[in-house]
């Protein structure tokens, strides 16, 4: 099969606030496919409806070749799905959520058994396996439940934010595991991601999201170098002078695009070493006032901003954060 | 199609028996409140009061009243332990798997009635070392089986509200304006006969008082409501109950 996802059109509207608008996208067998967008930006929302647990309000969307709303048996039976918050039965040990999760996909006691040790030493956890899962550490939980949704075999594995909350070491290895699993595997894994670096290292493809709307699609080096080479950000003495600034460099043409955060500009240029004279002579003979410069290799953040004008970085500790760390805390 | 119709539901069942096997302290817990109604309330009713024409309260009437108590104690929490699912999350992993959910809904029923009808059993097991006796085997198997029918009757009354509630808050509110007055309306306590009109009116709207009767005629061999009538009016209440709660658990949001 060439394409394990198809969506066409697929909208979500929940009482007059569309989540999800008019999504079309592909996503080829054995690919590592991202989404990245903000909190709030229809991420999950999209996964809920490929996965079966939200109706679409229109379009249509194809898994595995079964349509997610006359098939869902189907679809159901041929994906795996990670959710953003935990949905272990933390009064059970790994090796029984592993267990109950094989025989809910109908699997026979003895290819259970041989699945349970595969995930189990896929993801590390063999040798805590029998302990009850309130024992595991955020990490340890989440690797179980990526085995969990590897358990029956699915062709497709959604992984909604796999590594929010989790410290920066773990989140390396979770992103380990990922990997292999997509090459040992051969699984097409679908993620939602709002950590730039996340999808930059994982992703062969990547299609940014913005309020419901796909604003780019490609692979992370081709979205980046499309920005047309290195990003110059100047900090201003005073933001007033941000839109003339602006103004001058567009004019002088030796910026290709010019955006703006709080009291920092950003501009592209090829070649910005040469580039950072011209730059600052070009606002010091308009009189504007520069507090500080530097450059920089192009980044997907600056691709965010130049598709949506705002950069992921400005929502701080988003919403869905704060919620799960709060369940994490009240589990303790 | 029927095999995986049996495998949802043993799979629902499996859990409920791994968890109650687990919470080895709440059995104990759960044991104890019927216990001490039964050890102390008993001594206290017979010492004080006389029944109408003259003869003493014997505290081998409560028995019946608190294994339908612990049977409905222990089978709404059952149900409404759906709201805890949700709350952790491991009701998704439920919804998401290719399985239907009226079968779900009857594995947790069967789940949870298995582990009300233990607690059930335990009481008649320990009531009976304390010396309460009852009048024939075939009776005592007679009311494990009302113990079944009640059971299923109100987990499926527990995952209908549970399928309603929207917050684990709520989940107090059932069990202290629903199950306490169940209990104390039902005759667990006191004898159904020589009610004052408005009681007798509430107490025989209670599905519980047609358990607790059938109760206590399989068990002591005596009870004021016929006992093909409480038979009748249970089996009817687990029936609709178990419609009533796959329909709503089936409509239930996450």
């Amino acid at each position: 099969m060439l394409y394990a996802i198809e969506t066409t059109g697929i909208t979500k509207i929940f009482e007059g606030v569309t989540a999800v608008n008019n999504v079309s996208i592909s996503v080829k067998t054995g690919e590592l496919f991202g989404l990245l967008g903000p909190n709030g930006a229809g991420k999950t929302t999209l996964i809920n409806m490929l996965s079966t647990m939200t109706e679409p309000s229109g379009g249509s969307a194809r898994i595995w070749d079964f349509d997610i709303s006359r098939d869902a048996s189907a679809v159901r039976q041929s994906i795996g799905v990670v959710f953003q918050d935990t949905t272990l039965d933390d009064r059970l040990t790994g090796r029984e959520n592993l267990d109950l999760h094989g025989r809910l996909y109908g699997m026979d006691s003895k290819n259970r058994k041989k699945r349970i040790e595969e995930v189990l030493s896929l993801v590390e956890l063999t040798d805590r396996a029998d302990s009850i899962v309130k024992t595991y550490s955020g990490g340890m939980m989440r690797r179980l439940e990526i085995a969990r949704g590897l358990m029956h075999h699915p062709h497709v594995l959604f992984l909604d934010e796999p590594t929010l909350g989790l410290d920066p070491q773990t989140r390396n290895h979770i992103w380990e595991y990922i990997k292999i699993l997509n090459k040992e595997e051969g699984v097409t894994i679908v993620l939602t991601t709002h950590y730039m670096e996340e999808a930059d290292q994982l992703c062969g493809r990547i299609a940014i999201i913005d309020h419901g709307r796909i604003v780019a699609l490609d692979t992370p080096v081709a979205l980046k170098s499309r920005l047309g080479g290195d990003v110059i950000t100047l900090g201003l003495e005073n933001p007033a002078d941000m839109a003339r600034l602006c103004d001058i460099y567009k004019k002088n043409g030796c910026a290709e695009i010019v955006s703006l955060k709080k009291n920092e500009v950003f501009i592209t240029v090829r070649e910005g070493e040469r580039q950072i004279p011209h730059v600052l002579n070009l606002a010091l003979n308009a009189g504007i006032p520069i507090q500080s410069v530097s450059l920089r290799k192009p980044t997907l953040d600056d691709v965010f901003l130049h598709h949506t004008g705002r950069a992921i970085r400005d929502k701080e500790a988003s919403e869905a954060e704060r919620v799960g760390y709060i369940i994490r805390s009240r589990r303790k | 199609m029927v095999k995986k119709a049996i495998n949802t539901v043993y799979t629902m069942w499996l859990r409920e028996m791994l968890r109650f096997w687990r919470s080895k302290s709440r059995i104990v817990g759960s044991l104890a409140t019927p216990l001490f109604f039964l050890i102390i309330l008993g001594a206290g009713f017979s010492s004080s009061f006389q029944l109408q024409g003259g003869g003493t309260f014997d505290r081998s009437y409560l028995a019946p009243g608190l294994i339908g108590m612990s049977v409905l104690f222990s089978s709404v929490m059952g149900g409404v332990s759906i709201i805890w699912d949700r709350e952790f999350g491991f009701l998704k992993e439920i919804l998401i798997a290719p399985v239907s959910r009226f079968f779900v809904s009857l594995g947790k029923a069967v789940g949870g009635v298995t582990t009300s009808m233990i607690q059930g059993i335990l009481i008649m097991i320990i009531a009976w070392l304390i010396g309460i006796r009852y009048v024939s085997f075939p009776g005592v198997l007679a009311s494990i089986a009302v113990m079944f029918v009640l059971g299923i009757g109100f987990i499926g009354l527990g995952i209908s509200l549970a399928s309603r509630i929207e917050s684990h808050e709520g989940f107090q509110m059932v069990m202290s304006f629903l199950t306490l007055p169940l209990v104390l309306l039902s005759g667990a306590f006191f004898p159904i006969s020589n009610l004052p009109g408005w009681l007798i009116m509430l107490v025989y709207a209670n599905p519980l008082t047609y358990g607790v009767e059938a109760l206590r005629w399989f068990l002591l061999g005596n009870s004021i409501i016929p006992v093909s009538l409480s038979i009748i009016v249970i089996v009817s209440f687990a029936l609709s109950m178990t419609v009533l709660g796959g329909k709503l658990f089936g409509k239930m949001k996450v």
